[in-house]
C-alpha cells in the first residue's frame, strides 16, 4: 500500500464528503424553514383571513387590510421604480456605456443593491415623514421603490447590453433617432430581461419589513388612504409574531405562509422567464 | 456600440440657425456633411428628452447614495456633537437619563457577523465545490436553484422561524452541550458559558450565517466554474485529485473573487435587520458570553426608533444608521473591487 497515495486519496474523500455535507446543511435549513412556515401557516389559513381586518389582542380576525396595503404599496413602488430603473439602465447600456458617469453609477448601484434596507427606511423617514409630519403609505411606497430601482437598473443594463449591436446599426441605418431605436427596437428585444428584473425586484420588496417600519408604519383598521399610516403584511407579521397572543401568532404564520409562497413562486417564475430567454 | 452613427448630436442638431427658424441642421457624423435626412424639429425634442431623462435617472442613482449619506450624517449630528467619540466607545445606553453609548450594538453587529462568516464561508465553498465538481450533472441546476431560494425567503420568515423553532432548539439541544464542552475550556470558556436561553448572539450569528450562504455560494460557484479548463486539465494530467485541484489551482486562481464574495456576504450580514431583531434579544448589557442576549445596530433601530421620544434619542439611532451605512459602503466597495479584479483577469469587461 502506497502511503502517499492513500493519504492523498483520503484527503480527497474527506473534502468531497464535507462538500456534500455543506450542501446538505444548506438544503436542510431551506426544508426546515419552508416546512415550518407551511405547517404553521396552513393550520391558520381560513376564509376570515381574506375577509376581515387585523383584530385587537385576543380576538379573531383576518389580514384583509394588510393584504390591500401591501398590494397597493408594491404597485406604486413598481410605478415609481420601473421607469427610473429602466431609464438609468438605458443610459448605462446606450449613450453612456463607456463614460465615467456610467462606471460610477454601476459601482454605486451595486452597493445600493446590497445596502441595509433599514437605512433606506430611515432616509425616507427623514425625507418624507418628518416634513409631512405623519407616517404614510406614500412614504412606504417610496422606500420600497428605493430598493426596487437598483435591481431594475442592473438587470435592464445587462439585458440591453445583450442586444447585438447589429440591431442598433440596422436601426440607425434606417435613420431612426436614438429614442426611437431604444423604444421600438431595443426595449422589444430586451423585454424579457427587463421583465425579469422587475419581477426580481418585486420578489425582493414584497418581503421587506425594515424599510416599512418607520414609513408606512401599520394600521389596525381598514384604510385606503395612501396619505395615512397603511397596514401591510410584513409589519403585521413582525408585530403579531413578537406579541404574546396565540391568535396573533396564528395570523402571523398565515401571513408568513402567503408571503413566502408568493415570493418563492415569483422567484421560480423569474427563472422560467430567464430560461426562456436563453434557449 | 462601435460604429453607430451619432444621430443628432446634442447642441448641434437642436440649434436652429438664425433666420431659419424651425429648420434644423443634421449632425455631421465624422466631420463631413453626409446627405442624411434632417431630423425634423418634432423629432429633436423627443431626442433631447430621451437623453435628459435617461441621464437624469442615472444621476438619480448616484444622488440617492449621496443623499442617504448626507441625510444620516445630518440626522446623527446631534448625537455625535453631544457624545463625541464616547458615542462609539461607551456602553452606557440609558434612555431615561439621555445617555447614549453605542458600544453594545456595534459590538453585537460585528460579533454576529463574524459568527455568520465563520459558518457561511466553509459551507458556501463546500456547496460551490459540490455544485461544480461533485454532484451528478442532472442534479446541479435544481440544487443550485434550491440554494438560491434561501436568498429569496424574506428575512422576516427567518426571524419567525428563528424565534419559534430555532431558538428553542438551540436552548434545549445545542447550548447545554456548548456550555458543558466549550464552556469548560480555558481562555475561550467564558465565550460559551452562560444560561442556555436560545436567544442571543450565537443563535443570531448562526441564522445570519444561513442567510448569507446563498450570496457567497452563488458567486463562488460562478467563479469556480469560470476557471479555465486548460488549468484544470493540466492539474488532472499531473494526477491531482479534485481536492488538490481546488486547493492548489482553483482557489488560488479565484482568490480575489472569493474574497469579494465573502465581503459581499459580510455586507449583507452587517445590515440584516429583521431576522436578527427576532433572535438577538434587544439587550443593552455588555457580556462576554455569546449565549447572552445582545443588540445590533440594525435591531436597535428597528426596535427603538418608533419609541424614540427625544431628539437626542432619535439622533443617536440615526447616528448608528450612519455608522452602519459607512461601514457597509466600505465593505461592499471592497467586495466590488475584488470581484472586478477577477473579471478583468478572466477577460470579461463591462
Amino acid at each position: 500500500m502506497n502511503w502517499v497515495f492513500f493519504r492523498r486519496r483520503l484527503a480527497d474523500r474527506i473534502a468531497l464528503v464535507c462538500a456534500a455535507l455543506a450542501t446538505a446543511f444548506g438544503l436542510f435549513f431551506l426544508a426546515w424553514i419552508l416546512w415550518t412556515t407551511f405547517a404553521n401557516g396552513a393550520a391558520a389559513i381560513n376564509a376570515r383571513l381574506f375577509t376581515q381586518m387585523t383584530p385587537p389582542p385576543g380576538a379573531d380576525g383576518g389580514l384583509l387590510n394588510a393584504f390591500y396595503g401591501s398590494v397597493v404599496m408594491i404597485a406604486l413602488a413598481i410605478a415609481i421604480g420601473t421607469p427610473i430603473g429602466l431609464g438609468a439602465g438605458t443610459y448605462l447600456a446606450e449613450q453612456g456605456r463607456h463614460t465615467r458617469l456610467a462606471a460610477a453609477v454601476r459601482f454605486v448601484n451595486d452597493i445600493l443593491l446590497s445596502a441595509p434596507s433599514i437605512v433606506l427606511g430611515l432616509f425616507v423617514y427623514e425625507l418624507v415623514v418628518v416634513p409631512s409630519g405623519h407616517f404614510s403609505g406614500y412614504a412606504g411606497s417610496l422606500a420600497l421603490a428605493l430598493i426596487l430601482v437598483p435591481v431594475v437598473v442592473r438587470t435592464s443594463d445587462e439585458a440591453l447590453r445583450l442586444v447585438p449591436d447589429r440591431m442598433r446599426e440596422a436601426a440607425f441605418a434606417l435613420g431612426l433617432p436614438r429614442w426611437k431605436v431604444s423604444l421600438q427596437v431595443l426595449y422589444k428585444a430586451a423585454r424579457s430581461g427587463v421583465l425579469t428584473g422587475v419581477l426580481l425586484g418585486v420578489a425582493r420588496i414584497s418581503g421587506e419589513t425594515a424599510p416599512l417600519l418607520f414609513t408606512a408604519l401599520n394600521n389596525q383598521f381598514w384604510s385606503a388612504d395612501m396619505n395615512a399610516p397603511l397596514a401591510n403584511v410584513p409589519v403585521v407579521i413582525f408585530q403579531y409574531a413578537m406579541s404574546p397572543y396565540d391568535q396573533w401568532h396564528a395570523l402571523a404564520w398565515a401571513g408568513a405562509l402567503i408571503l413566502t409562497a408568493f415570493v418563492l413562486a415569483l422567484s421560480l417564475l423569474v427563472r422560467l422567464v430567464a430560461r426562456g430567454r436563453h434557449s | 456600440m462601435t460604429e453607430a452613427p451619432r444621430h443628432a448630436a446634442p447642441g448641434l442638431a437642436a440649434r436652429a440657425l438664425p433666420g431659419e427658424a424651425g429648420i434644423v441642421l443634421p449632425a455631421a457624423p465624422h466631420g463631413f456633411s453626409a446627405p442624411v435626412a434632417a431630423p425634423s424639429p418634432r423629432s429633436a425634442l423627443p431626442e433631447r428628452l430621451y437623453r435628459a431623462l435617461t441621464a437624469g435617472a442615472a444621476w438619480l442613482v448616484l444622488l440617492t447614495l449621496i443623499a442617504v449619506t448626507v441625510s444620516m450624517a445630518v440626522g446623527g449630528r446631534l448625537a455625535f456633537q453631544t457624545f463625541g467619540l464616547g458615542f462609539i466607545t461607551s456602553a452606557d445606553w440609558d434612555v431615561v437619563n439621555g445617555q447614549f453609548g453605542a458600544f453594545v450594538p456595534i459590538c453585537g453587529t460585528l460579533v454576529t457577523s463574524a459568527i455568520a462568516l465563520i459558518i457561511a464561508v466553509p459551507v458556501s465553498l463546500g456547496i460551490a465545490l459540490f455544485l461544480t465538481d461533485i454532484a451528478p450533472v442532472w442534479s446541479r441546476q435544481p440544487i443550485a436553484v434550491a440554494i438560491e431560494l434561501l436568498a429569496a425567503v424574506p428575512s422576516i420568515i427567518y426571524g419567525m422561524w428563528g424565534l419559534f423553532l430555532f431558538a428553542p432548539f438551540m436552548a434545549t439541544h445545542v447550548e447545554p452541550w456548548v456550555n458543558d464542552t466549550l464552556g469548560a475550556l480555558p481562555l475561550v470558556g467564558p465565550l460559551f458559558a452562560g444560561p442556555p436561553i436560545g436567544i442571543g448572539m450565537l443563535t443570531a450569528g448562526i441564522v445570519l450565517g444561513i442567510m448569507v450562504v446563498p450570496f457567497i455560494a452563488s458567486v463562488a460557484r460562478d467563479v469556480l466554474g469560470a476557471v479555465p479548463a486548460a488549468l484544470r486539465e493540466s492539474a488532472v494530467a499531473l494526477g491531482a485529485t479534485r481536492w488538490e485541484i481546488l486547493r492548489h489551482v482553483s482557489l488560488p486562481y479565484t482568490r480575489s473573487a472569493i474574497v469579494g464574495a465573502i465581503f459581499l456576504g459580510l455586507g449583507r450580514a452587517l445590515g440584516e435587520t429583521m431576522a436578527v431583531t427576532f433572535v438577538l434579544g434587544n439587550a443593552h448589557d455588555l457580556s462576554v458570553s455569546l449565549l447572552m442576549p445582545s443588540n445590533s445596530i440594525a435591531a436597535a433601530i428597528a426596535n427603538e426608533f418608533t419609541e424614540a421620544d427625544t431628539d437626542l434619542y432619535r439622533s443617536s439611532l440615526i447616528a448608528l444608521a450612519f455608522l452602519l451605512f459607512i461601514v457597509t459602503f466600505i465593505v461592499l466597495s471592497l467586495a466590488k473591487l475584488m470581484l472586478a479584479r477577477m473579471d478583468r483577469s478572466l477577460g470579461r469587461t463591462h
